[in-house]
């Protein structure tokens, strides 16, 4: 009887053992999963997601890693991460100075998706937002050395909209301009294919995550000008007009080419030639 | 935790003029039998595994698309989605719920394991077994006897782990890291480094403890043993009273754990091999020269 009642508390006790030693594992088998995950939750700056990915955390919580969408991508732009790479194991990304995201009109891998990892209500590819271009080195980027290229400007799918050309003074030289190509985040779909025909060695635009290429200004913050818009009118102090100390009948506009005569002094002043020379010399003055 | 290796049932008597079948289990039946016969399942599992696997390869190697996407989720025939349950459920587990495709993928692979058998993708299917299965033909042809012991029912709690650190994290953390899945990908997308996994569990299973990954840890399994539980397809040892105790079976038999009430139980104890953890391999069937163990369905008596 004591024997059994022994070997009924042995047993017990191995079992204790064993849900006690199971369980230490399980907590060190889960802190290391735990914290490893938190650590590969961020994308590498230079890879970008296929269209359809809002967010990172979303897109992690929800790819089950099966490479439908890569097999679907008619460009072979999309693969699925190895393991060694530093991105989430097996899901997909594109790397775009390799091959970038040709953005078909039908979304092949955006429809592929089985799990909606890639958002299924994205069906016009224009509104995708798989990173944002960056004209990362301005020290590089011969368009300002006063080169004409524009090659990423003219390679943009959405031309115009998501890059513009704008132009400045050459300071350098004193007499050219400067054409810059700049990148709207309002159009840009971070397809990537100016990265991808930037024509240095080392590309001067790069597609970014949002996250890291765009600011954000304060929720409180407006622009002046905008809001004088959209209301018609200063929402400050009335605008004055500015008043010029001109000759009389002359009034003064700089993109009307400077000092515009009334028809008045036109045509009192019609002959080059005034009647005597000290009232020419005045004329300027008065 | 009832355990039936070869090791602890000295007490059960052998058959005259053989030494215990912990070597070569199945010799006999070879003899008996004829090879094939004697190895006919395991010709068959593996025909399915490879068979599975090349028709993955099939669309990336030769443009022969007749299943597309890996064993996580796929497209058969451009019509028919399959989804891993186990995977799904982290997606939902992490926040996310899938779209119907998904979910009808994941459903009709679950009700499919649910009627053969859970543990038959292990077998049948999973490409890891193969590897396993090398190793542990390895331990009996090296004769490596010592093996660190642990319990079979740590692969549950680490199921548990996995699906509350998909839950805590929002993320599919275990897919980070699962050798089942990422051999899988890999095989299908390009190698990376999963092969090194894959080198490591063969290590562990071969040297260091038998039937480590399959049998003890891999909660990939653990998941389909749970959607097997009351499978439909079962094996068999009908004609135990045959049995002549060469342990053959306990020997090649991945959990062996699961034979034991079955074989050596009472005329109350049905014949049927009605754990969860069995794979329904049929390598029991192959190595026992005595027929005593067929396929069958749960509800013989």
């Amino acid at each position: 009887m004591s024997n059994q009642s022994n070997k009924a508390l042995q047993s017990r006790r191995r079992f204790l053992d064993n849900i006690s030693r199971a369980a230490g594992g399980a907590v060190l088998f889960s802190v290391g999963l735990g914290l490893y995950s938190q650590q590969t939750k961020s994308l590498p700056a230079d890879a970008v997601r296929p269209p359809g990915v809002a967010n990172e955390s979303d897109f992690l919580s929800a790819c089950v890693r099966c490479g439908l969408c890569v097999r679907d991508c008619p460009y072979d732009t999309l693969k699925l991460a190895k393991l060694g790479e530093p991105i989430a194991l097996g899901t997909p990304y594109f790397d775009a100075r390799d091959i970038p995201c040709e953005m078909c009109e039908d979304i092949p891998c955006v429809k592929a998706c089985p799990t909606g990892a890639l958002d299924p209500e994205l069906t016009n590819i224009d509104d995708a937002r798989m990173g944002l271009a960056v004209l990362v080195d301005q020290e590089t980027c011969i368009a300002f050395h006063g080169l004409r290229c524009e090659v990423c400007f003219n390679v943009c799918p959405v031309q115009n909209k998501a890059i513009s050309l704008n132009r400045s003074h050459n300071v350098r030289t004193g007499k050219h301009a400067l054409i810059i190509p700049v990148v709207h985040s309002s159009d840009c779909t971070g397809c990537g294919k100016c990265e991808h025909a930037c024509i240095l060695e080392e590309a001067a635009i790069k597609v970014m995550p949002i996250k890291l290429a765009k600011g954000e200004s304060g929720k409180h913050y407006r622009l002046g000008w905008e809001e004088k818009q959209k209301a018609g009118k200063s929402l400050v102090t009335p605008d004055l007009e500015h008043k010029y100390n001109l000759p009389e009948g002359a009034s003064y506009d700089y993109e009307g080419e400077g000092l515009i005569r009334s028809d008045d002094s036109q045509k009192e002043n019609s002959t080059p030639f005034n009647k005597s020379a000290i009232d020419r010399l005045n004329e300027g003055v008065r | 935790m009832v355990s039936a290796t070869p090791h602890t049932a000295s007490a059960i008597k052998t058959s005259a003029g053989k030494s215990r079948g912990v070597k070569s289990p199945g010799e006999e039946a070879i003899k008996n039998k004829g090879w094939l016969r004697a190895n006919k399942w395991l010709l068959l599992r593996r025909l399915s595994q490879l068979g599975i696997l090349s028709l993955f390869l099939a669309g990336p190697l030769f443009s022969v698309w007749i299943i597309k996407g890996n064993m996580s989720s796929s497209l058969l025939l451009d019509v028919l989605p399959l989804s891993d349950p186990f995977v799904l459920l982290q997606t939902l587990l992490a926040g996310h719920v899938a779209e119907a495709s998904a979910i009808s993928g994941a459903l009709l692979v679950a009700a499919f394991y649910f009627l053969v058998g859970g543990r038959v993708y292990c077998s049948w299917v999973c490409p890891i077994n193969i590897v396993t299965d090398i190793a542990d033909w390895m331990r009996r042809k090296l004769n490596i006897k010592s093996s660190l012991s642990f319990s079979r029912m740590g692969r549950y709690g680490l199921l548990l782990a996995i699906f509350i650190i998909a839950a805590v994290t929002g993320t599919l953390a275990w897919e980070l890291i699962n050798p089942v899945t990422m051999i899988q990908r890999e095989l299908v997308y390009g190698m990376g480094f999963s092969w090194l996994l894959v080198l490591a569990i063969f290590v562990l299973d071969a040297f260091v403890s038998r039937r480590a990954w399959c049998g003890h840890l891999c909660p990939m399994g653990a998941f389909y043993s749970l959607i097997g539980r009351q499978s439909l397809i079962k094996i068999n040892a009908v004609d135990r009273k045959n049995c002549d105790d060469c342990m053959d079976c306990f020997a090649i038999c991945p959990e062996p754990q699961v034979i034991k009430p079955a074989l050596k139980g009472n005329e109350e104890i049905s014949p049927v091999i009605i754990s969860g953890n069995c794979t329904n391999c049929g390598r029991c069937i192959d190595v026992c020269a005595k027929d005593v163990f067929k396929t069958s369905h749960r509800f013989i008596k």
